[in-house]
């Protein structure tokens, strides 16, 4: 289990990473933290001619509040937003999220938004993503855009990335105040990747609740209150899962419908 | 620690903490032994200083060898193209099969049946990983590029997975009549008789899944060939038995004296897996051969899981009859053993291991037992922590639940009424096992109280009348120690066996000297992996000579060229604390006999009057006239002509040690398949969670009797790791197949082992009943809970849902087929229903769906039947080559986002329809795995061009589905999309129709 | 802009268990691989090669992580230490001892990993409690012990037993 050869490039700023990036194109991969990336090149699952790392850069190793939302650079782990001071007033739902994401080990290489590019159907921050409207922000050599979380996710580990573009920063929405939030997950072990994951948020006027897990994509509806146990079983059938050998399609549209009431109950809770 | 001395102190008020005193020497004080010493191998693991086998140094000029691995459960290997690979840099040498048969002949089976395995594929694959080739290279990188330049032509043929299915499917080995290689019936005293006049009967069929104990070291096999004397040097983390060894050398073509294999050091972990090792031993042998250099493999994970080994997956269905009482009269098993595509050696010993106690704990006179053993498209199974139990104690104890449910007992209540008495040992059982010691009914009585099961049940109650899913479960297991070399003929019949030569014994090893500066030095050939050997040993030796146990120096590694060893050697069958132990406590005292010798005439005593103690050796009747133990020792090295002829020469004993009690099976087929056997009682609460209907242990007890316990901390750090491994087996662990064949659990994020945050609090209990028959009183105790754990808590959650539980793991999604109420429909509308797709047997994914392609039925038809527009329409599609009327062989990049791959496809058009509808039958083929498939398309004019339907299903096999099972079928879902987006593109090309392309693009979305 | 072309062998200079070092490595090659067979840090063993089982951990720049997930080319000028940095000339360190003493391995092979991880925790967060210490293991598969012999180790070197 090794991987195929590549070249290593470690820029020194972004725009010698974004030069390479237009030079080489769908050749090359953005590794940041490459923990995703790197036990699939290591199958040989992946094989990319190039790696430009961008772990290093000072640029994007970033985390502030701008516009409303919490802006992670591409270059932070899980672990620094996981530990930034201001994580759980600003934004809770992450504080939620995080501790699900991998392991303490894997958390401190792999990084929030090369969890956003790689769009694994069942992890966490996607999901997080989804349920906010966070966004992303994509950057060529050209251009730069900010693109919706559904617009960025276009199925299964797959993107709206350009090959000459790069995720620079993801942009988290911050809480407003008389929202609160949800997050719960069933894996067969601690760490696992989600058989379902939910998150929900909301306020006194109705929720959000998200899925993962389940389709290619998080899933998203919004809801009134009280729950409408109808309104969660539509839902739980729309996401059209799969049986694989952890589970069903059957279980996971029951977690749907179970856990997503139990988020939504959490959330209305903390809320009144 | 506080288990451990709060079990003692138990077992004492128990009254059952036996004085040990049936060892062969009853002057040596046991100072030592019984002690919970601290490991002497601790300090260089701790500071990473042990030497594994991929630490060991290899030659400048060693290259390493990688697999080329069947990427299909069963196919025939039509040709395979190495040219490409061999030119690439670095590498040395690619072997195929037909190169590997010209050096090493198939291995030697248990079973005489015509299905020869050699250590690469021939003709034809049979389970997916299977090997197929070998590169040697300069690096383990290099050998990795080579093999994706191997092309391998395979012919798909069936694959077989289900072993009940397996019986009456064409042959996997052509020159077998069936896939049941063997079978045989055995019946011990008139089950007939007792059936027939039974109370009542119950019967239930139980299933036991492959798991495997997944050392976190892998494989590794270090292989040098000397032609000038036509003899193999290897190094390899093998494990045992050394029966292995002879097949081995045999399948090399050399006498065992040219195989010199040696061990390392250390040993990352084993559990009976590194058994499975041997057959690359040979592959690497033949690859040093051809390539005339040392050679190195290091297995990696995910060829370790797919294609190692296994334990048998077994389906039994189980009777017993009963008499008004709940004594049980007789049991009948009719067992199907599923052993993978090859009876591997020492298979079928899974089924046999167990043989001689297949009443379990108890006292059953009357027994029929069918076993039949299939072969099928997966993994050769082997060696497993826990061999052969977990798959008669699953049936047996859940069919306890069964029978005690069926006549109103209290499941453990009915278990008491049927334990071989305490008054009884040695207790003979029908099929043949001597039981050498114990009191189960005291051990249960000890257990019940001490563990809390009052309790336990009082909790069980409060839970059930909230409402909660709660259960108790039991789990009796008798523990098999020390394997009969003789069992495995139990498969012959008696008149096979008078032909054969009678197979028998379990000999045992081990050398104690003292060297010329008058220290000691033990060397075993036990091979351990883990489970502090050395400690121990040095605790026999240091009680022996009343020494310091760390002065004791212990070698564990092995050299069949210089080391004693025997045919038993090795780590397995739970043999070291009864045979291993005791074969060097044996040694030990022979040597202190002639040690004792020479200082008594240093002391000018007579022998007898000598005595041992804190390293010296002295005067019974004057300590102060005394010498050091060492200079006594040294002067059978420095001066030998001065020490007394009775010494004799060289202080340097090996001990063979051998129990009378292992014959060969009778003309009755009556085994004692092992030489002693523990007691395990096992009891546990669990819950299930009503919302994700996961398992939770609330408490677990176990209590074991495995005679004197030599350290009593190692013993409870195996009870420990085998109920870890037990819990895996019973919640989480399964290597699991789809139905086409293809293997599911490749990482170990796919194979679930347990962590931290999965293993509950374990409560150990220990009773000590000396066996009689091994030289210190001890039994093996470490496979133990591998037996009684899944089944233990198997019946804790059928107690908790009221239900049946007949396979294994139980893992939530399953636990949720029981549980969860009818499910709600979806109040949207149902999609109209598409064209039914012909279900390929076992084809894991289908699917269906629809798009509309702006453009009249016929236009799309002519794309569709257009050589070159095809080929813009196929994914990644680098050239197409027609190969007959309407059929293509393609060059295609597939991939979904990161993940992409080159395969070569094969796609035929078939039952033409024009321009309405086609079939699209095909495959795929590439490093990545393969695929085979086939598709229905439907075209119907509508408004605003053609609605294109669809339907199909698609078998995906090799590593893409072994490592990414729960995205295959997005995947499959992926490549169909772009399949269409393209077709639409090209029509947009066609047409020059610009501007639909949008709104098509989100037609594309319903055809998710 | 450091770029290393693939197939061809650079430098990599860093500081390994507090000493400068140096090796050769090709871009793709692992630095679990590196540390093992070019810089003879046997200490550090291999289990998965895809970040599962934990077995490889070290700590790069302080931070406990995945060595199979890394390359060799991302230590460049990097502080890198492994389990044998742990032991002094006076003996193991606690965390070494307190698992010798509760029996925490028996093949001993996750346990360098295991010690890696413990040894930032300690660090870090020295009032770990016995919820966080296993979150951090449970990175770890160790398929020996069980786990309770770690647990038991961890606690006592954090004080919580």
């Amino acid at each position: 289990m090794k991987p195929a050869a590549f070249d290593y490039a470690c820029p020194d700023n972004l725009d010698e990473a974004l030069a390479l990036l237009a030079e080489k194109g769908e050749a090359a991969r953005i590794c940041a933290g490459g923990q995703s990336l790197g036990a699939m090149m290591n199958m040989r699952l992946a094989n990319p001619a190039a790696l430009i790392d961008i772990a290093g850069l000072a640029e994007l190793k970033t985390i502030a509040v701008v516009d409303g939302a919490i802006e992670v650079g591409a270059a932070v782990t899980q672990a620094e937003l996981l530990s930034w001071p201001e994580l759980v007033d600003r934004q809770p739902l992450l504080a939620q999220a995080l501790p699900w994401v991998g392991h303490y080990q894997t958390r401190q290489r792999g990084t929030v938004c090369g969890s956003l590019a790689h769009s694994d159907p069942s992890s966490e921050l996607p999901l997080a993503l989804a349920l906010l409207r966070g966004e992303v922000i994509l950057q060529s050599r050209k251009s730069r855009r900010v693109v919706g979380a559904a617009d960025f996710q276009t199925g299964m580990m797959a993107t709206a990335l350009a090959a000459d573009e790069m995720i620079v920063g993801a942009r988290f929405p911050i809480t407003k105040a008389g929202e609160a939030s949800a997050f719960l997950e069933v894996a067969q072990r601690h760490g696992d990747f989600a058989i379902v994951a939910v998150a929900a948020i909301g306020d006194q006027q109705g929720a959000r609740l998200g899925v993962g897990g389940v389709a290619d994509t998080p899933g998203v509806i919004e809801l009134g209150w009280p729950v409408n146990d109808t309104a969660l079983n539509d839902f739980a059938w729309s996401l059209g899962g799969a049986d694989d050998q952890h589970a069903t399609a059957r279980y996971r549209r029951e977690l749907v419908r179970r856990l997503g009431r139990r988020a939504l109950e959490e959330v209305h809770d903390a809320l009144s | 620690m506080a288990t451990s001395l709060r079990a003692f102190s138990f077992a004492g008020l128990c009254g059952v903490l036996s004085n040990v005193n049936n060892t062969a020497d009853n002057t040596t004080n046991s100072d030592w032994v019984g002690r919970s010493m601290q490991r002497v191998e601790d300090p260089t693991l701790l500071r990473g200083l042990g030497r594994f086998a991929d630490d060991l140094p290899t030659p400048p000029h060693a290259c390493h060898v990688a697999f080329l691995r069947s990427p299909l459960a069963h196919g025939e290997i039509r040709a395979i193209d190495t040219a490409a690979a061999a030119a690439m840099p670095g590498v040395v040498a690619v072997i195929t099969g037909p190169e590997l048969k010209a050096h090493s002949t198939p291995f030697i089976t248990g079973v005489k049946v015509d299905a020869p395995q050699y250590a690469l594929a021939m003709d034809r694959v049979r389970y997916v990983g299977e090997p197929v080739a070998m590169v040697v290279a300069r690096d383990r990188y290099l050998a990795e590029d080579a093999l994706e330049a191997i092309a391998v032509d395979y012919q798909p043929l069936p694959p077989i997975i289900d072993p009940e299915r397996a019986v009456d499917a064409t042959p996997l080995h052509p020159g077998t009549e069936g896939n049941v290689l063997h079978d045989r019936r055995f019946r011990y005293g008139d089950p007939e008789t007792a059936f027939a006049d039974a109370a009542h009967v119950v019967e239930a069929t139980y299933s036991y899944p492959r798991n495997s104990c997944t050392p976190i070291e892998c494989f590794c096999v270090i292989a040098d060939y000397d032609p000038g004397l036509d003899a193999f040097e290897i190094t390899a983390n093998f494990q045992g038995p050394y029966t292995l060894h002879t097949i081995m050398a045999r399948s090399l073509k050399v006498p065992g004296n040219r195989m010199r294999l040696k061990t390392p050091p250390s040993s990352g972990g084993s559990f009976g897996v590194k058994q499975a090792v041997f057959p690359y031993v040979v592959a690497l042998g033949v690859a040093a051969r051809i390539a005339g250099r040392p050679v190195k493999w290091l297995e990696d994970r995910l060829e370790h899981l797919t294609a190692a080994t296994s334990s048998t997956n077994r389906v039994t269905n189980i009777r017993a009859a009963l008499d008004q009482q709940g004594r049980i009269l007789a049991l009948d098993y009719d067992q199907l053993e599923d052993c993978g595509a090859f009876l591997r050696a020492p298979e079928p010993a899974t089924i046999y291991r167990m043989h001689g106690n297949m009443t379990g704990a108890y006292g059953i006179e009357n027994l029929a037992i069918h076993n039949r053993v299939v072969v099928t498209n997966k993994t050769p199974t082997g060696l497993m922590r826990g061999f052969g139990g977990p798959q008669i104690y699953f049936p047996l104890e859940r069919l306890m639940d069964k029978a005690a449910a069926r006549l109103g007992l209290d499941p453990l209540e009915l278990r008491r009424r049927n334990l071989v008495p305490g008054g009884a040992m040695p207790y003979r059982t029908a099929p043949g096992a001597l039981l050498d010691s114990g009191d189960y009914a005291r051990s249960i009585d000890c257990a019940v109280n001490e563990g809390g099961l009052a309790e336990l049940q009082a909790r069980r109650d409060a839970a059930r009348a909230e409402g909660r899913l709660y259960g108790i479960g039991y789990s009796v297991v008798v523990e098999p120690s020390i394997s009969n070399m003789g069992y495995i003929t139990t498969l012959l019949t008696p008149e096979q066996r008078e032909r054969s030569g009678p197979k028998n014994g379990a000999l045992a090893t081990a050398t104690v000297a003292f060297d010329p500066s008058g220290a000691i030095s033990v060397a075993v050939s036990s091979v351990p992996q883990g489970q502090g050997h050395r400690t121990v040993l040095a605790q026999v030796v240091a009680d022996v000579f009343q020494m310091d146990p760390l002065e004791v120096a212990v070698a564990t590694e092995h050299d069949t060229a210089k080391d004693p060893w025997t045919i038993a050697s090795g780590n397995y069958a739970s043999r070291f604390a009864g045979a291993v132990a005791g074969a060097t406590h044996t040694a030990a005292v022979r040597l202190r006999e002639r040690l004792t010798v020479i200082a008594a005439a240093d002391l000018n005593v007579p022998p007898e009057d000598v005595a041992y103690g804190n390293g010296r050796i002295f005067a019974t009747g004057n300590p102060d006239n005394s010498v050091p133990l060492g200079r006594s020792a040294a002067k059978a090295h420095w001066s030998p002509l001065s020490i007394p002829d009775a010494a004799g020469a060289g202080l340097r004993e090996t001990a063979f040690w051998n129990m009378p009690e292992l014959a060969e099976p009778d003309e009755g087929d009556r085994i004692n398949s092992s030489g002693a056997y523990g007691f395990i009682f096992d009891f546990c609460g669990v819950e299930i969670d009503p919302v994700t209907c996961a398992v939770r242990i609330d408490k677990y007890v176990t209590m074991h009797d495995a005679g004197r316990l030599l350290n009593p901390m190692l013993a409870n750090g195996q009870i420990r790791g085998g109920f870890a491994q037990g819990l895996g087996a019973a919640l989480l662990e399964e290597l699991s197949y789809a139905p086409d064949g293809s293997f599911q659990t490749g990482t170990l994020a796919d194979y679930l082992a347990p962590t931290v945050m999965e293993v509950p609090e374990l409560t150990i209990l220990h009773d000590q009943s000396p066996s009689p028959f091994t030289p210190l009183g001890a039994k093996g105790l470490g496979e133990g809970n591998c037996m009684s754990t899944p089944v233990c808590i198997a019946n804790a959650v059928a107690d908790a849902i009221g239900g049946e539980v007949t396979t294994l793991p139980l893992t939530p999604s399953r636990l949720a087929d029981f549980l969860l109420p009818d499910e709600p429909a979806s109040s949207a509308p149902a999609i109209a229903p598409l064209i039914a797709p012909k279900i390929l047997d076992g084809h894991a994914l289908q699917g269906q769906g629809g798009t509309v392609v702006p453009a009249m039925p016929d236009e799309v038809w002519a794309i569709l039947l257009d050589e070159q527009k095809l080929a813009a329409v196929i994914p990644g599609c680098h050239a197409l080559e027609m190969t007959g009327e309407n059929a293509y062989r393609a060059d295609v990049t597939l991939g979904v986002g990161p993940v992409k791959g080159r395969f070569v496809a094969t796609v035929a058009l078939q039952d033409l329809q024009p321009p309405y509808a086609l079939r699209l039958v095909g495959g795929a083929s590439g490093p990545l795995g393969t695929s085979q498939g086939e598709g229905h398309v439907t075209l119907r004019e509508t408004a605003g061009g053609t609605k294109v339907e669809y339907s199909y299903t698609v078998a995906i096999s090799g590593k893409v589905a072994a490592v990414g099972g729960r995205m295959m079928d997005g995947a499959a879902r992926a490549l169909i999309n772009q399949f269409f987006k393209r077709l639409v593109s090209q029509v947009d090309d066609a047409v020059a129709a610009p501007g639909l392309w949008a709104r098509l693009l989100s037609w594309l979305g319903l055809g998710r | 802009m450091r770029y290393l072309k693939a197939g061809t062998r650079h430098t990599v200079r860093f500081v390994l268990n507090g000493r400068e070092a140096e090796g050769e490595a090709e871009p793709r090659l692992l630095l679990s691989d590196f540390l093992r067979h070019q810089l003879g840090a046997f200490g550090t063993h291999v289990g998965c090669e895809h970040g599962s089982c934990g077995a490889c951990t070290v700590r790069v720049d302080g931070k406990a992580v995945r060595s199979c997930l890394m390359y060799a080319a991302q230590v460049e000028g990097r502080e890198v230490s492994t389990v044998e940095s742990l032991a002094t000339s006076d003996g193991l360190n606690e965390l070494q001892a307190a698992l010798q003493k509760h029996h925490g391995l028996q093949c001993g092979y996750c346990t360098p990993g295991i010690l890696m991880s413990l040894s930032q925790l300690r660090e870090e967060e020295p009032d770990a409690d016995e919820a966080r210490i296993r979150d951090v293991l449970s990175g770890h598969i160790c398929r020996c012990t069980g786990y309770h012999g770690i647990v038991q180790a961890a606690l006592e070197v954090f004080g919580k037993d």
